[in-house]
């Protein structure tokens, strides 16, 4: 995705150690470089003890270098690269909540959801709950083609969330060499 | 089976444990725990009680960049805390090692708006190297070795240590920790072989280099192999004002200061050479003026140890991250030795150029008030130029990195990065401290030495032998020049009405002389340097003066106005 300004989304990833305060030590790299946060998800990784950020954010690369080098500059960060949508697998999620009796007077909604791939999780005399997992531009298509029919009581999107297609684990290799050197200094 | 102390006792241990000698501190609070614990420790623990929290932190940069070992700061929570801040910020830009320990509220009270409570964790985080609260009495020994290890290893910087009243009164079987590894943090990397040999080629196919030493030089104790390069290939070059003592003024190679007010040659040259070496130099705004056109006819190579510097401001060629104590003599290795005697010499017109316009007029005046440059240059000359320079921010601070002279390491003590009025003072005090064996010259002007006044109380007390050399001019001298520069001359809240400073310094029992005659400054300063302890003199300066040469914010490095 790229801005008029030439700007570029890229996927930031970021592993950290699990201790209080680093989210705000990530989001200030962004904020003093004047780099708005498009999406955030935080959750553990599939290390023990290391906690991944997936972070999205439009700059330009010279940028999103140095905002990597200054989030690998804290002291309990481990890794942070950035990517963009061509090196990651990426998916996000979203849910709605949809009115039933308007659905009732639309059917077309039924095969918009349909269309869509979207799932049908619930429903109830007054509303239905709708999950789509998919990227960014599906999921909003599909909320502009509900949107008009005036179906929708509530939309969430999730933040993006990413792995790599690299075949190098980045994050092992480095838990690896400073293993490597730990040993040595003992 | 260790005894079981209370938290604040292996506090005390853990900082012995690091090898803390000096302490400078103000009690409060929640820190009192602390402060009792310290009371059984009076004997290896020397705690300096400053008049104001900033007087300490500002102590402890001062007693770290002197000595090399890790300034140490300790103040209860809230307002002792918050008056730490531009301490700390100062030391994260400055690259000193410090570690700041503040009482906190207990817990249990953390987060209800308590009495003193502040999120002190929260507010330094963005401005220090770490922060971290200590929240169980079980965790001092941790904490402290991690605060220390991470403040001096790698490029050095604050640590501030957010101590909770629970984990001071709770208690622990101590045990010594000594952390050398953080998986998250490689402060010594590995230099790159392949940069190394490449550092070498450009420097061996280059026909006028020229080398820009910062800080980093001196912090990664480097010096000797800087000089070594540098002799034997021949490479002329400058320092900035944190680098001003790397090596001696008057070495041959040195071409003096870069930078808005340093020397017409470095600055001049710094758009004609064809290889440019920084080592341990961030590109400073002030060293570089306009980035379109700074050196943009040269390669750049970098040496830094920390990475996040590279291309940050100025786009440069080769990167060599790493400690430049063991990058640089890896590249020496390899260098061929090499004459660039024209070179050399076409750096002799700009500085003859300087000396006849600016220089001799600032240091040999004949007639009219004194003038800061004179005074700073007889100081320096007086102590044999051996002595520590330490400066306040503005005029005084420009003209003592000018006109002091350098022929020992660590000789400088100045505020460069975030330029902190009222860093003189307190800062000296720790430098008497860190170097008890040297002479430590304070240069203030009248704004910044109000600033941290109270800091007197602190060198009476301890007869803490600060020479300080107050250079009057009645005015916010570097605003007013600037605004007489850029803001026809409408002196918005520059001028200062003074107060008695010779009735200031004896309330403080502290021997003072004013200067106003030159004829008068010889003798004062002999008896300044003669005087065991304290000493205030205080000299009647020309009120409206400028820095000079300077480029002006925002122009090309070459482009330096001389008049």
């Amino acid at each position: 995705m790229e801005q008029d300004n030439g700007n570029k989304l890229y996927t930031f990833l970021i592993y950290s150690e699990n201790i209080a305060g680093l989210l705000s030590q990530i989001s200030a790299v962004f904020t003093r470089r004047q780099v708005n946060i498009e999406t955030l998800n935080v959750c553990a990784s599939s290390t023990p003890g290391v906690h991944k950020y997936t972070v999205t954010a439009f700059c330009d690369e010279e940028m999103a270098k140095m905002l990597t080098k200054q989030m690998e500059k804290k002291i309990d960060v481990l890794k942070a690269n950035y990517f963009t949508d061509d090196q990651i697998f990426i998916n996000e999620t979203c849910l709605f909540k949809l009115s039933t009796p308007v659905m009732l007077e639309n059917p077309q909604v039924c095969s918009i959801v349909r269309l869509y791939g979207a799932r049908i999780v619930e429903v109830n005399p007054t509303y239905a709950t709708v999950e789509k997992t998919g990227m960014t531009g599906d999921i909003l298509s599909l909320f502009n083609a509900l949107n008009v029919i005036g179906c929708v009581l509530q939309f969430v999107r999730s933040g993006r969330i990413a792995i790599t297609k690299s075949k190098i684990e980045h994050l092992d290799e480095y838990l690896a060499e400073r293993e490597k050197s730990r040993q040595e200094m003992e | 089976m260790a005894e079981k102390i209370t938290g604040a006792e292996a506090m005390m241990r853990a900082l012995e444990h690091e090898g803390v000698e000096t302490l400078f501190g103000y009690p409060g609070g929640a820190i009192m725990p602390t402060y009792d614990a310290l009371y059984d420790h009076k004997k290896t623990l020397n705690h300096v009680l400053v008049r104001h929290e900033q007087g300490a932190v500002h102590a402890a940069q001062g007693y770290a960049r002197v000595s090399g070992k890790v300034g140490c700061a300790i103040v209860t929570s809230g307002p002792g805390a918050t008056n730490t801040v531009t301490g700390v910020a100062d030391a994260m830009m400055d690259s000193t090692p410090m570690v700041v320990i503040c009482g906190q509220v207990g817990v249990a009270m953390l987060g209800t708006d308590a009495f003193q409570e502040v999120d002190v964790v929260g507010v330094t985080q963005p401005i220090s190297k770490w922060s971290y609260q200590i929240r169980r009495a079980e965790d001092v020994a941790w904490a402290v070795s991690r605060a220390f290890y991470i403040a001096k290893s790698g490029r050095p910087g604050p640590v501030v240590l957010d101590f909770a009243k629970n984990a001071q009164t709770g208690m622990v079987e101590y045990e010594p920790a000594s952390v050398g590894f953080i998986r998250s943090y490689n402060p010594y990397p590995e230099i790159k072989k392949a940069a190394v040999v490449e550092a070498a080629k450009m420097i061996n196919d280059s026909v006028k280099p020229f080398a820009l030493l910062g800080q980093g030089v001196e912090l990664g104790g480097a010096s000797d192999e800087v000089k070594e390069l540098l002799e034997k290939a021949q490479i002329p070059f400058g320092t900035t004002f944190l680098g001003l003592s790397d090596m001696p003024s008057d070495h041959p190679l040195n071409m003096g200061i870069l930078g808005m007010h340093g020397n017409l040659g470095p600055n001049v040259m710094t758009n004609q050479c064809d290889l440019l070496i920084a080592i341990g130099m961030r590109f400073d705004d002030r060293v570089t003026g306009n980035l379109a056109t700074y050196a943009k006819q040269a390669k750049v190579i970098h040496f830094d140890i920390d990475a996040s510097e590279f291309n940050k401001n100025v786009k440069i060629d080769l990167a060599i991250h790493g400690d430049c104590k063991a990058s640089i003599p890896a590249v020496t290795e390899l260098v061929s030795e090499a004459k660039h005697d024209a070179w050399i010499a076409s750096f002799k017109p700009y500085a003859e150029k300087e000396y006849n316009k600016v220089i001799n007029k600032a240091i040999n005046p004949t007639k009219g008030p004194l003038l800061m440059g004179e005074v700073v240059r007889k100081v320096s000359e007086a102590a044999n130029n051996e002595a520590i320079m330490v400066t306040d921010v503005g005029q005084n601070q420009l003209f003592a990195c000018r006109y002091f002279k350098f022929t020992k390491p660590r000789s400088v003590v100045t505020s460069g990065g975030i330029g902190t009025m009222g860093f003189g003072l307190p800062a000296a005090i720790g430098a008497t401290f860190g170097a008890p064996d040297r002479t430590v010259c304070v240069f203030c002007g009248d704004g910044g030495f109000q600033m941290t006044i109270q800091e007197l109380g602190t060198i009476m007390e301890q007869g803490a032998p600060v020479k300080i050399i107050l250079l009057n001019n009645n005015f916010l001298g570097n605003v007013r020049q600037w605004q007489e520069m850029f803001f026809h001359r409408r002196y918005s809240f520059t001028p200062m009405d003074n107060p008695d400073y010779e009735l200031i310094a004896k309330g403080y029992r502290i021997p003072v002389k004013t200067v106003v005659e030159r004829a008068d400054l010889d003798a004062a300063i002999k008896e300044m340097l003669a005087t065991p302890g304290p000493f205030l003199l205080q000299c009647a300066i020309k009120e409206e003066d400028n820095v000079l040469p300077m480029t002006p914010p925002g122009a090309n490095v070459d482009e330096m106005l001389l008049e």
